[in-house]
This record gives C-alpha cells, sequence and structure tokens, in this order.
C-alpha cells in the first residue's frame, strides 16, 4: 500500500481553492514545569505537540477534543496571545510566528478572536462604546466621530440597540455580551476570526442565537473562521471541515459530512458516540464508552497517545507513533476503522 | 396503584431580599415512585436548582418554601424540624451537584469525606466505615480506591471527583437521588462514563433519581418522565417520548429545536428563542413566556395559563393558552362525532 507523503498541497474541493489563508506547520507549545528553590526545569507540559493544518479562505476550521488537549492553546498561538515554542504560522503569506510585537500589530486588524467567558473577556470598567472603538483608535483606521458611527453600526449588525453602547458589561447577559464580543472581533473588518469555544459558556437557546449569528456574518463579510468547540453538534452546525485533536495532536481531518458518516479514528468514533442525542428512541443503540481519563500532557503515553484509552490498541500502537496521512480524509492511525 | 416516594405539591419557594420577597419557584408540582427518573429541565435562572434545594431544604437564610407540600414518604420535607431533616439530607435523600471542583472539602482527604457521612447515618466504627467507603469507591469505578482515601480532592481529575461525589451520595444507599446539573462540568467521554456509571446504579438499588440538566440529550438518555420549566413555573410535563415526539408547549418546541445535534444538517437553520429568561423582580403579566413566543395573542399578554391536562391519563400536561385551545377544540369536534 503506498500512501502519498505530501498530504499538505492537496486542495480538492471547491471551498478550498488557492492557497491557505493560514498554515500552521509543526507547531509546538511546550510549558516548563518548575521544581525546587532554584526553579530547575525538571520536564515539560506539552500542550500542543507537532501541529500542522490549513485553513483556507471563507472556510470554517471547526477543531474538537476534550479539554486539556490543546485547542485553546493552538487558538492563542495563532492570534500570538502566547509565543509558540516551536513551529511556523503563515497568515496571509507571512510568517507571523516570529513577529515583534510592533509588527503583530499589523496583523492583528486582519486576525481576532472570540473568547469563550463573556464575563471575563470584557473590561467591567469600560463603557461597551468604548471597548468597540478601541481598536479602532488605537489602529488609527478612524477619528473618534467615525468611530461612534462605525460602533453603532456594528451593534446593529449583532442585533443590539445602537443605545447600548453607553451601558457597561455588567448590565449584559451572556448571549448580549458574546454579542459585544463578536462586534469586537469583528469591527476591524479581519480576515480570519479565531471563536475560542464562544458558546459553550451559554443557555441552549441562546447558543443557536448566536451560532446563527456566526452564520449569517461569515456569508455577510465572507469571513474565515477557526472554531473551537467540543459540542460536537455545534461544531458540526458551522464547519465545513473538522479536525478532532487528541493531547496535542490532530487525530483526523476531513470533510464534516464525511466525518460523521465514516469516521476512521477509534477516538472519533468514541467521540461521536460519546454525545448523548436528543432522541430517547434512540436509547438501546450500542456505544462505545471510553475508559479512564486523557493522560497527563507532562508525561504522554509512548506510541500512539491514545492508546492506553482505545479499545483496539495492539502492541504496534504502544511503540510507533503513528502519522497523519491521507488526502482527502486524514487520519493518524495504525489501524483505521473503515 | 403504586406508592408515591415523592410527590410535591405546589410548591412556592420565595427568597427574602432588602426589596421584599422574592418568588423564585412558583407551583411546581410533581410525583416520583420509586426507582423513576424524572427530569427537570429548562434555561438557567428558571428555578430547576431552586426547586432541588427546596426539597433538600438548603436554601439558605432567606429562602423558604411559603407555600405547598413535600411529601417524602408521609413526611411533609417542608414542615419537619432540622434534627428530623438531618436525618433524611444524605441519608435517604442525598445530592450531587455540578460543580465537582468545588463541591468537596480541598482541605480534608477524601477517605475523611466519605467516611463521615457514612458513620453519620450508617453508625459504623471506623475500620468498618473506612473498609465500606473503599467498597463504595470500588463500584463506581476508581482504581487505586485505598490510595485515593488518602488523597486531598485536588490530585483528582474531574470526572474522578465526580465519581467520589457519587459514592459519596450513593454510601447510605438514598431512595431519592438528586443530581443537579451533574455532568455539565465534564466531558462528553467522561459524560458518557457517569451515565452509564448512574444506570448501572439505579439498576442494581432501585434508587429513585431527580435529573436536573439543560442538556435535553442526557434527558433522552437517562428520564421516563420530563418537566420543562419557565421562569419558575413548569410548563410541560409529559413522559420522555411524548415530549420529544410531540411537544405542545412553544417553549419546549424552541427548546428542542435550539439544539444542534448530529443529525442536524448544515443548511437548516437553528430555531432560535429570541430574547433572554426575563429576571424574577420583573415578570411579565400573564403568560411568562410571551415576551419570547412567537405565537403569543392577547391574552396570552392578560391572563395567565393554568397547567392542563391533555391526554386522559393526566401524563401530559401544558401551561398554554394555545395548546388548551385546541385540546378544547379537538374535544368538541370528537362530541359531535359520538
Amino acid at each position: 500500500m503506498s500512501l502519498p507523503t505530501e498530504i499538505k498541497i492537496e486542495k480538492p474541493s471547491k471551498e478550498r481553492t488557492g492557497t491557505p489563508l493560514l498554515e500552521i506547520n509543526n507547531l509546538k507549545q511546550y510549558y516548563p514545569i518548575k521544581k525546587g528553590i532554584f526553579s530547575k526545569t525538571v520536564g515539560h507540559v506539552k500542550a500542543v505537540d507537532g501541529l500542522s493544518l490549513q485553513i483556507y479562505p471563507g472556510e470554517t476550521l471547526g477543531l474538537v477534543g476534550e479539554s486539556g488537549c490543546g485547542k485553546s492553546t493552538t487558538g492563542r498561538a495563532i492570534v500570538q496571545l502566547e509565543k509558540p515554542s516551536e513551529g511556523e504560522i503563515i497568515f496571509d503569506g507571512k510568517n507571523i510566528s516570529n513577529f515583534t510585537n510592533r509588527e503583530m500589530r499589523s496583523i492583528r486588524t486582519e486576525l481576532q478572536i472570540i473568547f469563550q467567558d463573556p464575563y471575563s473577556s470584557l473590561n467591567p470598567r469600560k463603557r461597551i462604546g468604548d471597548l468597540l472603538s478601541e481598536p479602532l483608535l488605537f489602529h488609527k483606521l478612524a477619528t473618534p466621530s467615525e468611530a461612534k458611527k462605525k460602533v453603532e453600526d456594528m451593534l446593529e449588525i449583532v442585533g443590539l440597540p445602537k443605545s447600548y453602547r453607553n451601558r457597561y458589561p455588567h448590565e449584559f447577559s451572556g448571549g448580549q455580551r458574546q454579542r459585544i464580543g463578536i462586534a469586537r472581533a469583528l469591527i476591524l473588518n479581519p480576515k480570519l476570526i479565531v471563536c475560542d469555544e464562544p458558546v459553550s459558556a451559554l443557555d441552549v437557546s441562546i447558543q443557536a442565537q448566536v451560532l446563527n449569528l456566526l452564520k449569517d456574518l461569515q456569508n455577510e463579510f465572507n469571513l474565515t473562521y477557526l472554531f473551537i468547540g467540543h459540542g460536537l453538534g455545534a461544531v458540526k452546525y458551522i464547519s465545513d471541515r473538522i479536525a478532532v485533536m487528541y493531547l496535542g495532536n490532530i487525530v483526523e481531518i476531513a470533510k464534516t459530512e464525511e466525518m460523521f458518516k465514516n469516521p476512521k479514528h477509534p477516538y472519533t468514533l468514541a467521540l461521536l458516540n460519546a454525545y448523548p442525542v436528543p432522541n430517547p428512541h434512540l436509547r438501546g443503540r450500542q456505544r462505545i464508552v471510553l475508559e479512564g481519563d486523557v493522560p497527563s500532557p507532562a508525561n504522554p503515553p509512548k506510541g500512539c497517545k491514545f492508546h492506553t484509552r482505545c479499545p483496539i490498541a495492539q502492541s504496534k500502537c504502544r511503540e510507533e507513533v503513528p502519522v497523519l496521512t491521507g488526502v482527502h480524509h486524514s487520519v493518524a492511525c495504525h489501524f483505521p476503522i473503515n | 396503584m403504586e406508592e408515591y416516594l415523592l410527590k410535591v405539591d405546589k410548591v412556592q419557594t420565595v427568597f427574602k431580599t432588602g426589596k421584599g420577597e422574592i418568588t423564585s419557584v412558583e407551583e411546581v408540582s410533581f410525583q416520583l415512585k420509586p426507582g423513576q427518573t424524572i427530569g427537570i429541565v429548562g434555561e438557567s435562572g428558571c428555578g430547576k436548582s431552586v426547586t432541588s434545594l427546596s426539597i433538600m431544604r438548603l436554601l439558605g437564610k432567606h429562602g423558604y418554601v411559603k407555600n405547598g407540600s413535600i411529601l417524602f414518604n408521609g413526611k411533609d420535607l417542608a414542615k419537619i424540624s432540622e434534627a428530623e431533616m438531618r436525618e433524611i439530607r444524605g441519608n435517604e435523600i442525598s445530592m450531587i451537584f455540578q460543580e465537582p471542583m468545588t463541591s468537596l472539602n480541598p482541605v480534608f482527604t477524601i477517605g475523611n469525606q466519605m467516611m463521615e457521612g457514612i458513620r453519620l447515618h450508617m453508625k459504623l466504627g471506623k475500620k468498618e466505615a473506612r473498609n465500606y467507603a473503599i467498597e463504595m469507591l470500588n463500584s463506581v469505578g476508581i482504581p487505586r480506591s485505598e490510595a485515593i482515601m488518602n488523597e486531598f480532592p485536588h490530585a483528582l481529575s474531574g470526572g474522578m471527583r465526580q465519581r467520589v461525589m457519587i459514592a459519596m451520595a450513593l454510601s447510605c444507599r438514598p431512595r431519592l437521588l438528586i443530581a443537579d446539573e451533574p455532568t455539565t462540568a465534564l466531558d462528553v467521554t467522561i459524560q458518557a462514563q457517569i451515565l452509564e456509571l448512574m444506570k448501572k446504579l439505579r439498576s442494581q438499588s432501585n434508587t429513585a433519581i431527580i435529573l436536573i440538566t439543560h442538556d435535553l440529550g442526557v434527558v433522552a438518555e437517562m428520564v421516563d418522565k420530563i418537566i420543562v420549566m419557565y421562569a419558575g413555573q413548569v410548563v410541560e410535563e409529559a413522559d420522555v417520548f411524548t415530549l420529544f415526539d410531540n411537544p405542545k408547549h412553544p417553549y419546549t418546541k424552541g427548546l428542542i429545536g435550539s439544539i444542534p445535534h448530529i443529525e442536524t444538517h448544515q443548511e437548516d437553520r437553528l430555531i432560535s428563542i429570541p430574547g433572554a429568561v426575563p429576571s424574577l423582580q420583573n415578570m411579565p403579566t400573564g403568560c411568562r413566556f410571551h415576551t419570547r413566543c412567537e405565537f403569543a395573542t392577547e391574552r396570552c399578554l392578560q391572563e395567565q395559563p393554568n397547567l392542563i391536562q391533555l391526554d386522559e391519563t393526566g401524563e401530559h400536561k401544558v401551561r398554554c393558552w394555545l395548546a388548551e385551545e385546541e385540546a378544547y377544540v379537538s374535544r368538541e369536534n370528537k362530541e359531535v362525532f359520538v
């Protein structure tokens, strides 16, 4: 069996045309563990361990995985909130991974992030109008009076009344705050928005409002999203392609429909199985329930990192690290499911 | 007819505040047989947790049950003395809380916390209690249970802590278990483990369960009967199959439609319920849902609907003028044909 070795160049589908907007090559993010009175480094937490992926203009890539698998770290590394330990991040043809803070400023207008927790990501001492106009004024993209107009327009786009710009964050509910978070990311007219679990802190009926809003905005402004989430339903609803992460690596990446119809990695299958379906008639279905917890990223297992919980692990899995292979549907597993 | 274990009848729970009393839960009624599982669903702030805390009498200094009765085994929990309540709490009725991270005391070992309730209610000696606690930890699938007994909560992962909570809650063989969002803080794979565990324990010991959650998927997997709450009131009650197949209240329909699940197609739009739950201080007049309901009529704005029975068995109840009128019309038609 000959597998293509170069999996990064393929762009078969109609959405994925041209060069990727964002390309991550072998991203590593290690955090030192320090011990003792001299703070000696005794090891590393390998939050992200050699991750590569591409995001094409206009698409939404969903990134799923359990907590602690490194999905948020990846998102934060893309917007350079943290300097990666190793690897390149190429955004729009420029390698931004070694940009200085000053150089990053010019990129930040094109690369924005929406945070998970709408309660802690807005400064409680600032009015909404000031929060939203700050990026415009900082980047000298508008005069104060233009900024005011733009803020009002933006509030309307995300479905809030204009008059709200004089209010403080504590006066808003979670869903409204998340709308403000979205407005803040959108006001600079970015190309790529990293959405770091934007709906998981919200109630179900509000989640639907925010997901619909994100979808509408994407069509209207031709945005590209990296959508990080652990709710598979939400990720499926919004994404064109999905990448599944486990302990700092991508284990499977495919188009959404394909991933759900034909999961190849046992972990993906288990995730799909574990998701409770809101249909009581499906109660008796066969389910794979994974045993145990995610191993610590400070001391990941040898070989395939999933072998400790994998129902079909064999001796090869304990020794050899599987590589992400496949053209349209890539999977990192020695014994993929057919 | 089988005896009811718990009979909650028109309970109204109020909290004293500086600005007078605030009603948090109004006229909540339901019955539970031994071994049955009932699910209470709704958005945050709808009174699900307060209902369960009313049963446990854990309302704090300012809250109390103003009207109605909570009959457990023939005793009215709203009236009995605190000493009697202490006998029941943790013994015959126990509770699992949402946050496994904060519901264990961080300064005592797991063993210490496990043994406290066992020694108090089961009147066992130190050694026996210890052995019994180890046995309980084993039964919920905790590896190295003897070593875990001497660990502090911070050393355990979220899933493990929730297992400890379950072991603790089940240690006195309660007849009623209240689980308040037991899996909300956990990952899907861990959630599947905990749900499987709860099912197993339910079938072994015939414990009745009140499961409080906002995740309709979890409800569909676990419960026999569902209560949907909105703004402190029960808006719909039915067995799990009827509720999912034939929801009557617009709020229930909205909730079911707003969850993106695995079978949702990307082209479909999620149904979203506009707006947010009204605050307790300024409840709308008439039907409490009319501010967010797309079918609201003049009558909904003025008069409050009652919880009416839709079928002869009285299993399916709904609080909505539209459903009431519909039911009335169909009954009229039937009479004409007869």
